[in-house]
Formats: C-alpha cells, sequence, structure tokens
C-alpha cells in the first residue's frame, strides 16, 4: 500500500510566541519549531500499517519554508521512505501562513494527485492554527471518501475500516474503499522516536523539492492577532511553595469549603 | 441575505444541544445584520419532523426539514449533499453549525464545494461580522473577516453563546426534499459504541484534581496522586496524559472525554487547551498550577500560581495533612 502523509512543521508547544509586526501572523524570528504532534500519530500510523503489510512505501508530504526541511528529516529518520517538500515563501502573500486552508489542500492535491497513494493519513488539526480542516479539503478536492478522527486502521478485502472517535467517550466503525483519506486523532498509537541507524540511513532517503504554485486570495482573511484579554479575574498567589501552600490551605478551608 | 443555522440531531434520539447554542449565534448575528435567521434539521425525514415543528415557536423565518431515507444515519456524502441544495436553495449569506465531531468531519468538505472556507471553532463574533478564532492552543486570538461574495460557514465553539438566550417567537415549518442517490455514500457507518463499562465516573466527584503535560514524566504521577489523596479527590488528567497511557482514558476531561462541574477543580501543569476547558470550566473554583504565565488556564482560574509544579504540589499535600 503506498501511504502518504501530510505533515505540518509548527512552533513548539513551550515555545514562547509573539505577534509579527504586521498585527496579522506569528513572529517566526525566536521560534522553534517541530511536528505537529496529531500529524507524528497521523505518520506513525502509517510506519504501522506497512510494517502490518510488511510491504509499501510512506512518502512524507508537507507544505513549508526551508525551514520545514528539519521536520522532513525527522520523519524520514522515523522511517518514511522518501518526502516531497513543496517550497513556500518565507514571508509575504506567497507565504504559507497567508494562503487559507483552502489554498495549502490546492497545494498538497497537486502533489498527491501526482502520486495517486492508496491512503493519504493527516492529523486532525494542527497545534498552529487548530482549523482542523486541511484532510477534509484535501480529500473534496482529491474527490476521494474520508474519515476524521481516527484512532486504529486495518485492512479489509474491499478497503479499510476504521475507528472513529465520537463525543463523550463513544466510538463508531467506518468502512470505505480506496483510496481514502483519515485524519489521525493522537492516542490511537504510541509514538516512536527516531534510532540513530534511522537517522543514519534517512542522509540517503530522498527528498523531492518542489516549487509552490502561485498563491490565490485567502478567502478567510485574518484581520487581527493578539493576546487574548483575561475575563476573568484570577488571584494569583506569590511567595515560596510554602507560603503559597499555606495560602491555598486557608482558601480550601474558608473560600471553597472542601476541607 | 439571511442567516442559516445548521442544527444537529443524534439519529433520530434527539437534539445535540449545542445546537441551541449554534441557534442563538444565529440569531444574534442575524439581529446585528439587519436580516433573518432560518434553521436546517438534516435527517429521515420521520424522525426530525417533531424536531422541526419544535422549532416552530423559535424567532425564526423558515424551518427546513431536510429528510431522506439515506439521511437516517450520519455520513459526509450524504450531509455534504443535502446541505449543498438546501444553501442552494435558500440563499443564507452566513451558514452557522455547532463546532461538533460531526460539524468537523463535513463542514469543511462542504465548504470547499462553495470554494470557501470554514471559519471554524469560533469563540465569539464582533460588529463587522469579525469571528474570533483561537491559535497556538489558546495562546493567541485571530480575528476572522469572511472576504468577496459567497456563502459564508462558521461553526461556533461550546460554550461561546447561550442555548437559553434562544429568542421565541413563530415560524414556518417547509420540508426540503435533496435529491441524494445511494452510490454517492462512500462510507459505510457502524453503530455507535462504547469501550469497556466505564468505571470511573468523574462527573459525579466533588473534588478533582487534574494533571497535564507539565508533569513531564510518568514516574512524577505520584506527587500529584498523593495530593489528590490528602483531598480525597478523584484524579483526572488532560489528553496528551492519557495518549501516552500514563492514566487510563477514562480519566481525561475534555471534548474527547468527561465533563465535569466540580466544586473544585485543580489543574497541575496543565496550559489548557480549548479541547480540556470546554470539559470544565463548569467547575465552581478552579486553582490553576503553571510554569507559563501566559498558559490559557489562568483565563478561567479563579486562583492562579505562577511557578515551579514540583516544589508546590508537595507543599501543598503536605499542609493539606496539617
Amino acid at each position: 500500500m503506498k501511504i502518504l502523509v501530510a505533515i505540518k512543521q509548527v512552533p513548539e508547544r513551550d515555545a514562547q510566541v509573539r505577534v509579527a509586526a504586521d498585527g496579522r501572523s506569528i513572529d517566526e524570528g525566536d521560534a522553534a519549531w517541530t511536528i505537529n504532534e496529531p500529524d507524528a500519530y497521523a505518520l506513525e500510523e502509517a510506519l504501522q500499517l506497512k510494517e502490518r503489510e510488511g510491504s509499501g512505501e510512506v512518502i512524507v508530504l508537507c507544505a513549508g519554508p526551508e525551514r520545514a526541511a528539519s521536520t522532513i528529516r525527522e520523519a524520514l529518520a522515523k522511517g518514511a521512505d522518501r518526502a516531497i517538500h513543496i517550497v513556500t515563501a518565507e514571508e509575504g502573500a506567497e507565504s504559507l501562513a497567508a494562503r487559507d486552508t483552502l489554498g495549502v489542500a490546492a497545494l498538497l492535491a497537486e502533489a498527491a494527485k501526482a502520486e495517486s497513494p492508496d491512503l493519504i493519513l493527516t492529523g486532525l488539526q494542527s497545534d498552529d492554527l487548530g482549523a482542523g480542516q486541511t484532510g477534509v479539503v484535501l480529500a473534496e478536492l482529491l474527490g476521494v471518501p474520508h474519515a476524521t478522527l481516527i484512532m486504529q486502521v486495518e485492512r479489509t478485502a474491499s478497503g479499510i475500516k476504521v475507528k472513529r472517535e465520537l463525543e463523550d467517550g463513544w466510538f463508531q466503525h467506518v468502512e470505505m474503499p480506496l483510496p481514502a483519506l483519515l485524519t489521525i486523532q493522537s492516542g490511537g498509537n504510541r509514538l516512536r522516536y527516531a534510532t540513530l541507524m534511522g537517522i543514519k540511513k534517512a542522509r540517503s532517503k530522498e527528498t523531492q523539492t518542489v516549487e509552490a504554485g502561485a498563491a490565490t486570495a485567502a478567502v478567510a482573511e485574518i484581520v487581527k492577532v493578539y493576546p487574548p484579554e483575561r475575563v476573568k479575574r484570577t488571584e494569583m498567589l506569590t511567595g515560596s511553595a510554602d507560603e503559597i501552600a499555606a495560602k491555598i490551605v486557608e482558601k480550601l478551608k474558608f473560600e471553597v469549603k472542601v476541607l | 441575505m439571511s442567516v442559516l443555522v445548521v442544527m444537529e440531531q443524534k439519529s433520530g434520539s434527539g437534539w445535540n444541544r449545542m445546537s441551541f447554542e449554534a441557534l442563538a449565534a444565529g440569531q444574534k448575528l442575524a439581529a446585528d445584520l439587519g436580516v433573518t435567521c432560518s434553521a436546517a434539521v438534516v435527517g429521515a425525514a420521520e424522525s426530525i419532523a417533531p424536531l422541526a415543528q419544535e422549532l416552530g415557536d423559535k424567532k425564526l423565518e423558515t424551518v427546513w426539514a431536510a429528510g431522506h431515507t439515506l439521511l437516517t444515519q450520519y455520513t459526509a456524502d450524504a450531509w455534504c449533499a443535502a446541505l449543498e441544495q438546501l444553501i442552494a436553495e435558500a440563499k443564507p449569506q452566513y451558514v452557522v453549525f455547532p463546532h461538533t465531531y460531526q460539524v468537523r468531519d463535513f463542514a469543511p468538505a462542504l465548504a470547499t464545494r462553495f470554494k470557501q472556507v470554514l471559519i471554524s471553532d469560533v469563540t465569539a463574533v464582533h460588529d463587522g461580522p469579525v469571528f474570533v478564532r483561537q491559535w497556538m492552543q489558546g495562546k493567541l486570538n485571530a480575528d476572522y473577516r469572511h472576504a468577496g461574495e459567497g456563502v459564508c460557514l462558521v461553526s461556533v465553539q461550546a460554550g461561546t453563546f447561550r442555548a437559553d438566550t434562544v429568542e421565541s417567537g413563530s415560524a414556518q415549518v417547509k420540508e426540503f426534499a435533496p435529491q441524494i442517490d445511494a452510490a454517492q455514500i462512500r462510507t459505510t457507518p457502524g453503530e455507535p459504541f462504547r469501550e469497556a463499562a466505564q468505571t470511573v465516573d468523574l462527573t459525579a466527584a466533588p473534588v478533582i484534581v487534574s494533571v497535564g503535560r507539565g508533569i513531564g514524566e510518568q514516574e512524577n504521577l505520584g506527587i500529584v496522586e498523593e495530593l489528590a489523596q490528602a483531598l480525597g479527590a478523584e484524579i483526572a488528567a488532560s489528553r496528551p496524559i492519557c495518549d501516552n497511557g500514563w492514566l487510563p482514558m477514562e480519566r481525561q476531561v475534555g471534548s474527547s472525554g468527561q465533563t465535569v462541574a466540580p466544586k473544585l477543580y485543580l489543574a497541575v501543569g496543565i496550559s489548557g487547551a480549548i479541547q480540556h476547558l470546554v470539559g470544565m470550566k463548569g467547575a465552581k473554583t478552579v486553582i490553576a498550577i503553571n510554569k507559563d504565565p501566559d498558559a490559557p488556564i489562568f483565563e478561567i482560574a479563579d486562583i492562579g500560581v505562577v511557578g515551579d509544579l514540583f516544589e508546590i504540589v508537595p507543599a501543598l499535600t503536605k499542609a493539606i495533612k496539617g
């Protein structure tokens, strides 16, 4: 089975994020970058599917500026066979950030069509913008069936059977023919680390770079980005650990009344 | 120009209650724009008829009952087909959805059919209209505006609008018969199921100590367990802790886990991504301990401590034990 995994490079979770000078994007100057966590689960699912089948190919697809190459290398070190990097401009109208979901999915669709994979996997949402749509839009552009929030994937005689997460602890199985697209939920598998051998092997793996096509005007336009206002007045406690502990105990006794 | 709210029902077993929050959002948006608001219910004709009637006493222009036997069970393909046709018929300028798992599954594809992008998971609507979304797991807000002439699709986050603010009035119920062909439906859904019976009911716990990514390693969980024990509390967690298998999935609080409303929710090392907050913001008192002063959990916490949980948690356990 030929599996395409669409991944995104995002700022690290604990990174300090600042609004860029244009007031409409994230300041990339001092960010540290990593693979979007749900995409790491998508990659893991793809690698395990290939291992279970004993054959096949896992291709990583990533749209982003030059810096995304480090995240692609990491995916290759974990076991992907080869990669396609759609290189977008660092900044301005042709950058990844300036394209809306439809624009980004169109970039991915073009590269995916050329590969005609049996299965496309991606994370259910990105940790940075959190729109949770790229996978579904990509499926629609490619004209393939899809399912979202997937925890498990099984091969069947006629295609695949997946376990889809619903709300409040419910699940459902969904069957569909291939080719298909799935957006993967976290927690279905344990993530692997890249081994030294994997890192070494990754050096000889192929990354095809493709220049991104011209951006079209975004239909969902970003007006302004800003830190949220505190709506609630939070009483912040300060002091040494023991002082803070004593203050909390006071509150638990006399205000919250749980002690 | 008008606003259309797409309500969600559960295969004939009643409403998804978030639908009424979307309805409140749609009514308010319509009032701000000075236009009318309508609602739509999608499903098997016989099961949605009573639901559509129920909306007859709301302040709406039309309640569309989009019924078809191929809409008996949810599939993205059938929902997209039905709603694509309904939008073409009703011609709304704005379509509002509750941000449910089901909407996440089909609404982006539906938007694509109109060459649009769903503005998803909206946490506020301001004049313009400007739709507010969260970036970076709640560390930033982003204001979005719809550009161009086409229809604008928006989904609203749970808890953003209040279901009890839905305005009463009267509405005409219209049946709408979409053309759907069985061959268009490419996926075969199974019946919803639960894993082994849940043994932990966090919803009834008066005191919850909840742990997140900040704990770092599984071996560090002990200090949080000791605190929970000292407080007589149930222990809970945010999703990454359960994803890692450090605590069972049934102890997860958030949109994919349990929704709790205890007297006290003590959040340890939880940054407060929106998927977690929707599961616990009903708590009477929230105390948050986190090293990051910008963590979104502090936006909803009553009492906050910016500091090292590895110092504060053991000190607190000791102080509680007296």
